[in-house]
């Protein structure tokens, strides 16, 4: 038998708890919702758009008739319960008629908050809550009246705006100097002001409603200073009071709100609250997104699936109103302790404002140019220590010269302006989707229309459109790695290193993976935290678990063939090399034979039944594989140097080599470039490499995290040293701290944008015991990695599968 | 149609794949972690692509190109990609596995 929920609310929270509940199980519960309004799950948030008349009732609807239906689920509208008999398990409703319940959640919303004041009781003195009240002021307005709004927050400037729309004269009364006072500061709150009165709002600053005048309907406002206009429409939107009314009839302890645990739970057994009616922590929201938040956590607990818990929520702002670009987050105000960033240009009409504690960005305000909220709410929420970001940090993302998707701004971009170059789909494409398919999360976009399924680079730009086109009804979030899990890569890493694990199967029943063996994306990812954590001599890498290059140590192409390049260190060959491979390429019929970028030779067009006994041809001439498939060192490429250059300073020929014997062979997240350049002049290019290393005359500099890929990113200058011995104890370094800090797939270039320079130098420059950590672990990693792959594959006996099974033709008569 | 001999069920790897080679047709015969076997012509419908070379979960291959997800069973591409690779049945019989062509 299937237990018994009851829903007491049919609005967004109650509906995303439910549809959250049944993604996990469809068939614990038999689920029961009851309405107090005549509709199926609608919008509230969209109620703007549907006063202003860029939407219909049609487009705000999220969960449709048949939606409840397909899903088994009851809805009674118009139905209202009264009561909760916690002893008998039962509720009872407003036709006095009684359901039985096993699991109950109250999530009965908000009520708007009127003020008390004269006149309140009249017809067409309304809150702005629900479609009833837009069909109440569609109904009013006429254009020879005028029609008041009465609060200067997010709601009343979206009522006054949308029916300002309709060319109606609209007076908003305020009662502090600011608007929405709540998310701005008094600066952009002007700005906001000064927006709005082209839309033809007139405001009462500093002003309340004296009284409302009239009969049976209101025929005039007398406000705070004495003035009276003639009026018949007068809309409250002065705050929301959570909705506890059912709370208190049920003995259920409330106090602003229904009071709740980081569960949900009210104090009642069984019973659970969500959204606008609970309290958590002393806080209630009246915003969409921790509702969302809460009831991602609530349905893990109704469907009893492991959960930590709700940890309240960072609130962010967005006001939807055509035109106005606005955004806040976080302590917008800051004080005493606190710094401000500020760019202000009143004439063009942009102002942003960064609140700053301790080098993290704790509250953010902007107007006009919103295009890197999304990006400021993401340092926000990971408490991205900002310093060395901190002079560009004002002109947004694309100021960075970042690596890999900044640069673009959604705003500007057309709708057939390609977003993802890999799977060829266009802006336009995403937010058509976003919108005809109800898209919420990065992951469903992916999914559902490919873009930054494949690469990733342009994940960052799909995520600003997902922003744009939501609103604040976005929640950015971890995302599960992919659709295997729900948790992100910190997750997993932080489960690893505190227990233990003989293979990515045990990973995945420890943290609740949906499937029993993963995907390709998931199980190369834990098979690298777990190398990462045990090393080749207690983890037994999962060849099963690695993508095609890293299991069979050769670049697959195209056409099902292979690559393949052998190691030529420090980029430096002889005449004796160049001819063993001229003749295994002969030997072997190699179609093509090219130079790589890094100053190697790539055989290609090589069948998979070939690399075995190529490999050991060239095994035998002292060769070892290049890895030009890992996600390992590549490369280490080099200048001259001082050893012919007439500019050079240090042997950067040399020194290339070393570096290349001593980096080899331990996997990393991703493939690691190195570069020596033997002076200034850079002609091996290293400040665009993952460890660039340059000769000047007192030593080595090292930089790192630089790229050439995609968006290129130069390397940023990370210290100076005056010996060899120093710079091989800082590229260890370096590189096994990349090797345990980063995510998986994640470049030196994207690991330091996320976590900042100054991390990694706080964790290697600053005191030398940590640094010489990373050395000893990087020594000890490499004492079991470094070991030529192509020999261990044909002595293990792997390189057998490689050959085909070849069926011969059966005689046909 | 007729059942031919392929090979040793043991010559399969576990969670891997080998490929096959008839007249002109190549398929891709895979073990999954169950230890089930399924052989579907070796091409992936997007850019034809070798499924014997994708990581094995469940009883599906992803395409080593673009990460297309293939059903081994069905041989149908998996989520908002639509395509079809042929499917071959399979038998075993002392431990050696058949496939019909």
């Amino acid at each position: 038998m299937k237990e018994k929920l009851i829903v007491i609310g049919n609005g967004m929270s109650a509906l995303r708890t439910v549809e959250e509940i049944l993604s996990h199980n469809k068939n614990k519960y038999q689920i029961t919702i009851f309405g107090e309004e005549p509709h199926v799950n609608y919008n509230r948030i969209m109620l703007s758009y549907l006063l202003s008349g860029e939407k219909t009732f049609e487009d705000t609807i999220i969960n449709h008739e048949h939606w409840y239906d397909e899903n088994s689920v009851m809805l009674y509208r118009n139905n209202k319960i009264l009561y909760i008999d916690k002893e008998k398990k039962k509720v009872v409703c407003s036709l006095n008629q009684s359901y039985d319940y096993d699991k109950l959640i109250i999530a009965t919303g908000s009520k708007p908050f009127i003020p008390q004041t004269k006149g309140t009781q009249l017809q067409n003195v309304i809150g702005f809550r629900t479609k009833a009240d837009v069909d109440t002021i569609l109904q009013t307005i006429s254009k020879d009246k005028t029609a008041v709004v009465v609060g200067g927050g997010l709601l009343g400037l979206e009522a006054a705006y949308g029916i300002a729309q309709h060319g109606v004269k609209t007076i908003l009364v305020h009662r502090s100097s600011n608007l929405m006072s709540q998310q701005l500061d008094a600066t952009a709150g002007k700005l906001l002001q000064k927006n709005l009165e082209q839309y033809g709002i007139e405001f009462r600053l500093n002003q309340t409603i004296e009284e409302i005048k009239g009969d049976d309907e209101v025929q005039a406002v007398k406000f705070s200073n004495g003035e009276e206009v003639e009026s018949n429409l007068v809309v409250f939107a002065t705050g929301i009071t959570p909705n506890i009314e059912i709370a208190k009839n049920s003995d259920i302890a409330t106090n602003k709100g229904i009071l709740v645990d980081d569960f949900l739970q009210t104090h009642a057994e069984n019973i659970y609250a969500i959204g606008e009616c609970c309290e958590h922590d002393g806080n209630t929201y009246g915003l969409v997104a921790p509702l969302f938040e809460q009831a991602k956590e609530l349905a893990k607990k109704i469907a009893d699936v492991p959960t930590t818990g709700y940890k309240g929520s960072i609130t962010s702002t967005r006001l939807k109103v055509s035109g106005v670009d606005l955004f806040s987050a976080g302590d917008y105000l800051g004080d005493m302790t606190t710094e401000e960033l500020i760019l202000l240009d009143a004439k063009a009409g942009v102002y942003k404002k960064l609140v700053l504690f301790e080098d993290r960005i704790i509250g953010v305000v902007l107007y006009g140019d919103t295009a890197d909220a999304s990006w400021y709410l993401k340092l926000l929420k990971e408490e991205t220590n900002i310093a060395d970001l901190r002079a560009k940090l004002l002109y947004g993302k694309a100021g960075l010269g970042d690596a890999g998707h900044g640069g673009n701004d959604v705003n500007a971009m057309s709708d057939d302006e390609e977003v993802c170059g890999c799977n060829g789909v266009c802006k336009g494409d995403i937010v058509m989707a976003i919108k005809t398919n109800d898209l919420k999360t990065l992951g469903e976009v992916k999914a559902c229309t490919k873009a930054g399924a494949s690469c990733g680079s342009c994940l960052g730009l799909v995520e600003q459109i997902l922003v744009n086109t939501l609103g604040d009804e976005y929640q950015a979030k971890e995302e599960g790695i992919c659709s295997c899990c729900e948790v992100g890569h910190k997750e997993i890493k932080t489960c690893i290193d505190n227990n233990e694990f003989d293979n990515v199967y045990e990973v995945f029943k420890k943290l609740n993976w949906k499937t029993k063996d993963g995907c390709s994306k998931c199980r190369p990812a834990v098979n690298y935290y777990l190398l990462v954590k045990y090393n080749d001599n207690k983890y037994k890498n999962d060849r099963r678990s690695a993508l095609v290059n890293d299991r069979v140590f050769a670049n697959i192409q195209k056409d099902g063939t292979y690559s393949v390049v052998p190691r030529i260190w420090g980029g430096l060959t002889s005449p004796k090399e160049l001819k063993d491979i001229a003749e295994i390429a002969v030997k072997y019929d190699v179609p093509t034979v090219k130079f790589t970028g890094g100053q190697r030779l790539d055989m290609l067009g090589v069948k998979k039944e070939q690399l075995e006994p190529m490999w050991k041809d060239l095994n035998d001439c002292g060769f070892v594989s290049g890895q030009a498939y890992a996600k390992g060192l590549r490369t280490v490429k080099t200048c001259v140097g001082n050893q012919w250059c007439r500019f050079g300073t240090q042997d950067s020929m040399q020194m290339g080599i070393d570096i290349e014997k001593l980096t080899w062979g331990s996997w990393t997240p991703h493939k690691f470039k190195i570069a020596v350049s033997g002076c200034p002049r850079n002609c091996a290019e290293a400040t665009i490499k993952d460890i660039g290393v340059i000769g000047v005359d007192s030593g080595w500099e090292i930089h790192i995290a630089g790229n050439g890929g995609i968006k290129v990113r130069v390397t940023d200058f990370f210290c100076k040293v005056a010996t060899d011995e120093e710079l091989f104890f800082y590229i260890k370094a370096i590189m096994q701290f990349y090797r345990e800090d980063a995510y998986y797939l994640e470049r030196t270039a994207h690991w330091v944008e996320r976590v900042g320079l100054e991390y990694v130098k706080e964790a290697l420059l600053k005191d030398k015991s940590k640094a010489q950590y990373y050395v000893e672990r990087f020594e000890e990693s490499q004492k079991y990695a470094q070991v030529d792959p192509w020999q261990e594959s044909i002595n293990s006996g792997f390189t057998k599968e490689f050959e085909p099974i070849v069926l011969a033709p059966k005689e046909e008569f | 149609m007729a059942w031919l001999e392929v090979t040793h069920i043991e010559n399969i790897p576990l969670m891997g794949s080998r490929k096959i080679i008839y007249k002109e047709l190549e398929i891709a015969i895979f073990k999954t972690k169950e230890g089930e076997l399924f052989a579907v012509h070796n091409e992936c419908p997007h850019k034809k692509g070798n499924l014997s070379e994708g990581i094995v979960h469940d009883k599906m291959v992803t395409c080593p190109l673009h990460s297309w997800v293939i059903d081994l069973k069905s041989g149908e591409a998996q989520g908002s990609d639509c395509g079809c690779t042929k499917t071959y049945e399979l038998k075993i019989e002392n431990e050696m596995v058949y496939i019909r062509l």
